[in-house]
């Protein structure tokens, strides 16, 4: 596994377990507690100040900082090999909160245009409501990022593994592609992990999570994560202003100059979550705690289970194709090696050549695979995105998003791998 | 924590001759050693602004008991969060234990000169400072040097108070930490 900026003695599977959670200060307690409250007491006018002023490290109100939350923060930049982390309450929050911190109106950045369907919506639509501007390109070309720059630009966005699934994305040479022109590499890790893929050590400048997904890995808690690398020089430009210029809201401090290689980490809490609002909640951070400590047993369950349906697919007389890196014959076989060598992950699509109507009839045949619309669960899901995720884009749109009308997304539980298969075969006839 | 990890952290916080200094990266140990053993601080380029990092820094400082005397020649003789601000280091008339560099990397030279001659133990460059031929005579001298750091960071860092803003620590630990 490539090297991050900030790498631990200590190994991926101790990290998962044990990072940012020491035991309780207050109280001794091993597990992290559950900090249900949504403020904390000033020691006197002169302790509320400093907080307020950030002169302090303290909490002050949940929307901001909460216990429990911080502990999950500190536990995915650590395994990120990042410098600090902003949680939030679900993974479009991330990528709100990721571009809210540098975003002005008439700004632009480039996407891989291979991105979960909800991601290119909020792009290319919510996102247009404050000026912001989102170009997307096929990311098979990393020529195709610095093609569609413009002055305005601030910003190349991919998913490391994209969604709905065999994608994988050339973070090198992208990465590249941003640095030269002085601009913010974001990489949503959220399918990979970081136990599969480490963006920082291939150039990203911030990693965005929907840790709602594998992380915590259970479906049981939403959340979003931004975690930043702590290595980009926001004032090599002048494209960054809310992090090195005056922030008149704080009396003219400016994030950068004071807070060094935290300013990311800093106005993420004290200006992105302030205005946002979108925080994670307590419980949630706990669930995803608890289910991130089982992260790796569970990746190797996920990615071998994956590769084993995959392989089966792949030869069933129903199936047209298969896209999954981990197969030999996927195009994308080579990166994956590259950045994934651990696994190509547990999402995937194939194609089925009954078209639209089979895919219908498959995931109304199946019986353990859960229809509905989330991945990364501990259960296998399946979906048609052409009828529920992707719906709202074009049939263009889907096409190119790698969602067309015949395909099918699998999200490989961590079941027995026969029983698995099984539900498929039984599936697969009824749909024929 | 690893056997080695200790080890070398161990080797470290020890060398004070500068001969295999490594200011790229310090270990917690070396840093903790600084942080503990300290008690007076010259901080020069103290700013009397509130909104200004080195005012952050000294706040933080002053209410972790550190005595925090600043040096800045254009608020000589004024007050800044209680203590009396002198012009230049040689003016500072009480025994200093660190000298807190907020200054252009530049301009770190003729401080690090002075930190020698007042006896200083420790010189600590903030972050983005750095002078690595003023670090090496301040080490031929017996001083310890930390550069492109912040003080108060790497102490909310290693006291845990930093990790409350969801930031990595690169701590881990199963003791219970002391409030």
């Amino acid at each position: 596994m490539a090297e991050t900026p900030r790498s631990s003695p200590y190994g991926f599977e101790t990290l998962a377990v044990h990072a940012g959670a020491s035991p309780d200060p207050a109280t001794g307690a091993r597990a992290t507690p559950i900090y249900q409250t949504t403020a904390y007491v000033f020691d006197d006018v002169e302790h509320a100040a400093s907080l307020f002023n950030l002169q302090s490290y303290g909490y002050i109100y949940s929307r901001l900082a909460n216990p429990t939350v911080s502990v999950l923060e500190e536990r995915l930049a650590s395994l990120e090999g990042g410098r600090g982390a902003v949680c939030c309450a679900t993974g479009h929050a991330a990528q709100m909160l990721a571009f809210f911190a540098f975003m002005e109106p008439g700004d632009h950045f480039v996407a891989s245009r291979k991105l979960y369907g909800g991601s290119i919506t909020q792009f290319g639509r919510s996102f247009k409501k404050f000026g912001w501007d989102c170009s997307f390109v096929d990311p098979d070309d990393p020529e195709n990022f610095r093609r569609a720059l413009t002055p305005r630009s601030k910003a190349i966005f991919v998913e490391s593994l994209a969604n709905p699934g065999g994608v994988i994305t050339d973070l090198e040479a992208i990465a590249a592609v941003a640095h030269e022109a002085g601009l913010l590499f974001i990489v949503d890790n959220t399918l990979a992990t970081p136990y599969l893929c480490r963006p920082f050590a291939w150039g990203a400048d911030l990693v965005v999570h929907s840790t709602t997904k594998f992380l915590c890995g259970h479906g049981n808690a939403m959340g979003g994560a931004v975690i930043d690398s702590g290595t980009f020089d926001w004032a090599q430009n002048d494209k960054f202003k809310s992090l090195t210029a005056p922030e008149p809201a704080y009396h003219g401090l400016r994030f950068y100059e004071t807070f060094g290689d935290l300013a990311f980490t800093v106005q993420g809490h004290a200006v992105g979550l302030r205005d946002l609002g979108a925080t994670m909640a307590p419980l949630n951070a706990f669930l995803t705690i608890t289910g991130i400590e089982t992260l790796p047993l569970r990746m190797e369950r996920h990615c071998a289970n994956a590769l084993a349906v995959a392989r089966h697919l792949e030869s069933h007389p129903a199936v047209a194709w298969v896209s999954y890196a981990g197969l030999e014959s996927s195009p994308y076989r080579a990166l994956a090696k590259k950045y994934m060598p651990l696994g190509a992950g547990s999402v995937f699509t194939f194609g089925l050549k009954g078209g639209y109507a089979a895919g219908v009839k498959l995931v109304e045949g199946v019986e353990l695979f859960s229809h509905l619309a989330n991945i990364g669960d501990t259960r296998s899901l399946i979906i048609h995105p052409a009828s529920t995720t992707h719906r709202q884009l074009t049939e263009e749109q889907q096409i190119a998003a790698g969602a067309g009308p015949d395909v099918v997304r699998l999200s490989i539980g961590i079941e027995s791998a026969a029983d698995i298969i099984a539900d498929l075969d039984q599936g697969l006839a009824a749909s024929g | 924590m690893p056997a080695d990890v200790i080890a070398s952290e161990a080797k470290q916080s020890l060398s004070g001759n500068g001969s295999a200094m490594n200011h790229d990266s310090y270990t917690d140990a070396y840093l903790r050693a600084i942080l503990r053993e300290v008690k007076v601080i010259a901080m020069v380029g103290a700013s009397p602004h509130w909104n200004r990092p080195s005012f952050f820094a000294m706040k933080y400082l002053q209410g972790k008991g550190f005595r925090v005397i600043p040096v800045n020649p254009q608020a000589a003789g004024d007050t800044i969060l209680g203590e009396r601000v002198y012009a230049d280091l040689a003016d500072v008339p009480d025994p200093i234990d660190m000298v807190d560099i907020f200054r252009r990397s530049d301009a770190v030279g003729p401080i690090v000169e002075e930190a020698i001659r007042k006896h200083a133990k420790v010189v600590w460059m903030q972050i983005g400072v750095r002078n690595d031929e003023a670090a090496a005579r301040a080490e031929a001298a017996g001083l310890r040097v930390v550069m492109n750091r912040c003080p108060k960071i790497e102490f909310s860092r290693l006291c845990g108070e930093l990790a409350w803003s969801g930031v990595n620590t690169g701590i881990i630990s199963s003791k219970r930490r002391k409030i």
